[in-house]
């Protein structure tokens, strides 16, 4: 397996050198270029990184458990030396950021080597990464669809096999929707568990940073090194760091597993639902649980969205609209028209959801569910026919993830693959700090061979 | 006689109290996309909630 863990260990035995992996990542990278994943690459600071991984490993030290590895962010995320882009030509014209992110710097601390920055939705608003400055970023198993969205890049290069892991960022689905449609794993933990230091904020409610990797110790290794608290995240948690890489093979015997029904199930193409009943038969589960108001949570994490986003950039709306992606525009100047009654209403929806939510959680520890409702659609495709009727498809395709992140529980999207079709996801939902028994529970899965990762 | 909501009318001013010109050009678009929240907003005012406060965060 060419996953990162597999990667660090050849290193540290001395059987690869981080310098070679760094060429090879960095040749892929050009080779692929079509697919348009990157949006800047840091050729010579990426060589100098892994020369100094191997001179640490030449005299007798350890750099860590992702020696040597190459990765990438969204280029929502800082990199000292590199414009944050956030998807926008507006903010091309920001000078350098002058520091790495938290996670970027926590990634570099374990040995990683980053390798540039990804594609995105502007201002990660979208779930297509159809960006009107920098391009679409195309799906690699079929080049004529999306990657999926707003982590698209990020998604497309590990689906690729580019490099091994990626950093994104969700707030109602960007990374569980482009996981889905590549094909690979997706990380959303918990609210507040990994820092948002230096990240872009989009809507700072629902925010997430997350990882995308080929491999369930690859998200769990990722995980472990991001954890722990950060004071210049004003939201990320005090608690103590909880690793799950030593947890994965504890077995998922007396959890209680339930598949999310009625609006879970509704509103979708029948193979996302298939897919979601083949992990529950290999699991062994066949009851289902109900949700409450599912369809309010996820309308009222788009007012939430639609408010908070279009405040942050209310200047740039006044001052130079015509700048903006048009995809984005539109939404964010009527988001900045919505009256503060519906925004608080939302928030105070926010609570009640949470706590009907986890009295849910009192009988349950693992909820499954479709990620998208459909395959990735055609790029520039505005529409598809769903129960007979045609709908718009870039809103819909945040049906099942964003009435989830809206109360920021942990959920991890897993692959599953039929032959000859495209790659979906089914989500492993757990109750908020709870990503250990997802890991484990994924572990599984993919010991058993249900869930796996295709590069193409 | 029963009054009713204008959606533009309500763009153009809410618009002008915020200091926030609109383009004629994006005008109309941005008018349909209000009228697609004011429609997802309704699931949620619609909702009768019990005393409940928003999860703050503020620490003084």
């Amino acid at each position: 397996m060419n996953d990162a863990v597999s990667i660090a260990a050849a290193i540290q035995e001395g059987r690869l050198s981080a310098v070679e992996v760094a060429q090879t990542a960095l040749k892929r990278i050009a080779e692929r270029q079509e697919l348009n994943c990157f949006t800047a690459i840091t050729d010579d600071s990426a060589l100098q990184d892994a020369q100094q991984i191997d001179d640490a490993i030449a005299s007798g030290n350890n750099p860590g458990s992702l020696a040597g590895v190459p990765f990438a962010v969204k280029n929502l995320y800082d990199v000292a030396g590199i414009t944050t882009l956030a998807g926008a030509k507006i903010n091309a014209e920001n000078p350098p950021a002058s520091q790495d992110a938290t996670a970027v710097a926590k990634l570099k601390q374990a040995g990683a080597v980053l390798v540039g920055t990804l594609n995105m939705d502007e201002y990660a608003y979208g779930f297509v990464t159809e960006n009107a400055h920098y391009g679409a970023t195309h799906n690699p198993h079929d080049f004529n669809r999306v990657a999926g969205g707003s982590s698209g890049g990020s998604a497309a290069a590990v689906a690729a096999n580019l490099i091994p892991f990626t950093l994104g960022t969700d707030t109602n689905g960007s990374i569980r929707v482009p996981a889905a449609f590549c094909g690979i794993f997706g990380l959303k933990p918990t609210y507040g568990r990994l820092s948002r230091a230096g990240v872009a904020l989009f809507s700072s409610s629902l925010d997430h940073v997350g990882s995308f990797a080929r491999s369930v110790r690859d998200i769990a290794t990722v995980f472990d090194v991001l954890q722990g608290y950060d004071d210049r995240d004003p939201v990320c948690t005090q608690r103590l760091p909880e690793l799950c890489l030593s947890q994965l093979n504890s077995g998922i015997e007396n959890l209680r597993i339930a598949i999310a029904g009625d609006y879970f199930t509704k509103g979708a193409e029948p193979e996302a639902i298939a897919a979601v009943q083949q992990v529950a038969q290999a699991l062994d589960v066949t009851n289902y649980i109900t949700i409450p108001e599912a369809h309010r949570a996820r309308a009222a994490a788009f007012i939430i969205t639609s408010c908070e986003g279009a405040n942050l950039h209310m200047e740039k709306l006044r001052s130079r609209p015509q700048d903006f992606d048009f995809a984005t525009r539109d939404r964010f100047l009527a988001g900045a028209l919505i009256p503060s009654h519906w925004y608080i209403q939302a928030q105070r929806f926010r609570r009640w959801f949470r706590d009907r939510v986890r009295e849910i959680f009192q009988s349950v520890d693992i909820i499954l569910a479709p990620t998208t409702p459909c395959f990735a659609p055609l790029i520039g495709q505005k529409t598809m026919i769903l129960d007979g009727k045609e709908i718009l498809i870039r809103p819909h395709l945040g049906l099942f993830t964003q009435p989830l992140s809206f109360i920021g529980l942990p959920v991890l999207s897993v692959p599953i693959y039929r032959p000859g079709s495209l790659p979906l996801g089914v989500q492993l939902i757990a109750a908020p700090y709870n990503e250990a028994l997802i890991l484990r529970v994924a572990n599984v899965l993919e010991t058993k061979g249900i869930i796996s990762t295709h590069t193409s | 006689m029963e009054k009713t909501f204008d959606v533009a009318q309500y763009v153009d001013c809410t618009a002008l109290i915020l200091d926030l010109e609109i383009n004629p050009e994006y005008r109309e678009s941005v008018i349909a996309n209000f009228e697609k929240i004011q429609a997802i907003a309704q699931l949620v005012n619609e909702f009768l909630l019990p005393e409940i406060e928003a999860s703050p965060t503020f620490e003084p």
